[in-house]
């Protein structure tokens, strides 16, 4: 056959083999990725979705700082036994402000797309402390230094306008103010109401209980936002889809 | 100078019969038997020599016309299944170093089997959802969707639950646990929603933690009754977003400075007396004034806790702050001068009315139940 004759010119030619195979793999990547940006059930819109305010990102940092994607994955399958363990399956919509998402798929741990507002801040100190002293099977490393380790906001600025450039919609008001909120969502001597205005159903309070805000007041609020911002009693997914 | 064993001695008579024997060039530094360098291929000519008669020895008769040597001696018959004859395989032209690369045929359960994941591969290409078009994608013919699989399967024990659940939600609480048909569902419900929400700080045999109530006795903070677990499961401890949420605050008295550490040194000696603990006598007869000024308002004067306000019994052996279950006084120390803040969430959001009634039966019955 011609056509296989021909093929022994790629086979022979170690650059050509490369060219023609780097080309085969971004047809593939092509086939598979680009549609994702327009297929409707991938681009689905839902209420309630924010952009993560300063202090949450920066809690965020730290998660991905300290590798807890390693063993934490932050996607609920649409199975019933997820489900019915986790809450409702994780949507597309609510990771859109993610850079990067941290879907994750080896749990060592529990998903944690969901585990806002599902144990009290003093639970996550304690077992953010020792995981032991509430949970004795745990294996989870301890973290304890979270909680003497001050955050300074210097760069807070900053980091908002990086997730800008990349796509997350944060106002010009959101960036200036960036600081003032960072120190008003962990502090609840100062007025929140600003927080409260850019960040609809923000939750502000003394996460870590003492005084200033450390990296455990950061990671403690990022964890309690987690899943919340969609209203699952009021949402109804399109289950055709 | 030469190396000494670059040097050829003249050959031995035994080495001129060998290379005679093997055709080798006892000239030949490359093929002399005398070089003990050789020894490998020397072997090995002679192995082939070997080889080569025997072979010629033992030809087929239908490439020679006479039997071979080991059937006229009548020793061995070599009979060949047809079946297993070896056949002329076409090659595909490949040779490298005089191996050549034949074009036998791929084993046929093989072929098959791809020939079938094709085949498959077609006919699920066409029946579930696939290929990406312009605004959408095929939904395929059987219209499947994951979300609508998971719906259905959760529907579908919905509905097996539905009758039950409903007469566990219109049932009296108190009147669950004689009930034998809605203890029996409440007790195994509730067991299971317990190991998913409530182990993480109750522990999963509901023994507690330190900071989080013990389930198993009979010594509870906010009260025992099932109506009462119903409504701290419902509305949840100092939960921050629960208006109707039970709520107390003890003072941080340390740390905002109501007492100073002389006087709560006093009062933690008056506590661990209270609960019948070694301390110091001295300490906690002031401690006792202390005591009565500051923490009789909800603690009560001789101790025993208000449960309207969540304080617990002090002169009791059950200690929710305490070190590997036992009281500590460093630990009272603590409490005393930094003010503890439990918080319980509420579950009214996560959980159905009948998920909720599940676990306060299933808490309830765990043995401390009033």
């Amino acid at each position: 056959m011609a056509i296989l004759d021909h093929h022994k010119i790629l086979e022979k030619n170690a650059t050509l083999l490369l060219v023609f195979s780097f080309l085969v793999v971004t047809i593939g990547g092509i086939v598979q990725i680009a549609p994702l940006f327009y297929l409707e059930n991938t681009i689905e819109k839902v209420e309630g979705m924010r952009p993560y305010t300063p202090l949450e990102l920066t809690g965020r940092d730290i998660y991905v700082r300290e590798g807890c994607y390693v063993c934490h994955s932050q996607m609920i399958r649409p199975m019933r036994d997820e489900v019915e363990r986790y809450g409702h399956y994780s949507l597309a919509a609510e990771s859109m402000y993610d850079h990067p998402f941290q879907w994750g798929s080896k749990r060592t741990g529990p998903d944690l797309a969901r585990v806002g507002g599902r144990y009290s801040d003093e639970w996550h100190i304690d077992h953010l402390n020792d995981p032991r002293s509430v949970v004795p099977e745990s294996i989870m490393p301890g973290y304890s230094f979270l909680r003497h380790r001050q955050i300074d906001p210097a760069y807070v600025e900053d980091r908002l306008v990086a997730d800008r450039r990349v796509g997350v919609p944060y106002s010009d008001d959101m960036v200036t103010e960036a600081r003032a909120d960072f120190l008003a969502q962990a502090d609840p001597d100062l007025d929140a109401s600003g927080l409260q205005e850019r960040y609809p159903g923000a939750q502000a309070r003394n996460f870590d209980r003492q005084a200033g805000v450390t990296e455990m007041d950061a990671l403690i609020a990022y964890l309690q936002v987690l899943g919340t911002m969609v209203d699952f009693s009021t949402f109804q997914p399109d289950e055709h889809r | 100078m030469a190396d000494p064993k670059d040097e050829n001695p003249p050959p031995t008579p035994r080495e001129r019969e060998v290379a005679e024997n093997i055709g080798a060039d006892l000239n030949d530094p490359h093929e002399s038997p005398a070089n003990p360098e050789n020894r490998i291929s020397v072997d090995r000519r002679k192995a082939d020599r070997e080889n080569a008669e025997q072979i010629v020895e033992n030809m087929p008769e239908v490439l020679t016309g006479v039997k071979p040597r080991g059937e006229r001696d009548g020793r061995r018959k070599v009979t060949r299944r047809p079946g297993r004859k070896a056949a002329e395989v076409k090659s595909t032209g490949h040779s490298w170093d005089g191996i050549e690369e034949y074009d036998n045929p791929l084993p046929r359960w093989w072929l098959w089997t791809f020939y079938a994941t094709i085949v498959w591969a077609l006919g699920y290409v066409i029946a579930y959802p696939a290929i990406p078009l312009i605004r959408d994608n095929t939904s395929g013919l059987l219209g499947t969707t994951q979300r609508e699989v998971v719906a259905q399967e959760i529907r579908q024990f919905d509905e097996t639950n539905a009758p039950i659940e409903t007469q566990l939600v219109a049932a009296n609480l108190s009147d669950i646990p004689s009930s034998p048909d809605l203890l029996n569902y409440a007790n195994n419900a509730g067991a299971s929603i317990f190991r998913t929400y409530c182990a993480q700080c109750h522990g999963a045999g509901a023994a507690g933690n330190p900071g989080y109530p013990n389930l198993l006795d009979n010594d509870w903070l906010w009260g025992g009754t099932v109506e009462d677990i119903h409504l701290t499961l419902l509305h949840g401890i100092r939960s921050p977003e629960d208006a109707d949420t039970r709520y107390s605050e003890m003072p941080k008295f340390g740390v905002d400075g109501i007492l100073d550490d002389a006087q709560i040194q006093q009062v933690t000696q008056h506590v661990l007396a209270l609960g019948n603990l070694p301390h110091d006598e001295a300490q906690a007869a002031e401690g006792a004034t202390v005591f009565q000024d500051n923490c009789s308002a909800c603690h009560m004067e001789d101790g025993t806790g208000d449960r309207s306000q969540g304080a617990p019994n002090l002169t009791d052996a059950v200690w929710l702050y305490n070190r590997d279950g036992q009281p500590d006084e460093a630990t009272i120390h603590r409490i005393i001068h930094d003010g503890p803040f439990g918080v319980m969430p509420a579950w009214s959001d996560r959980l159905s009315e009948a998920e909720i009634r599940a676990v306060a039966t299933y808490v309830h019955g765990l043995g401390g139940g009033e």
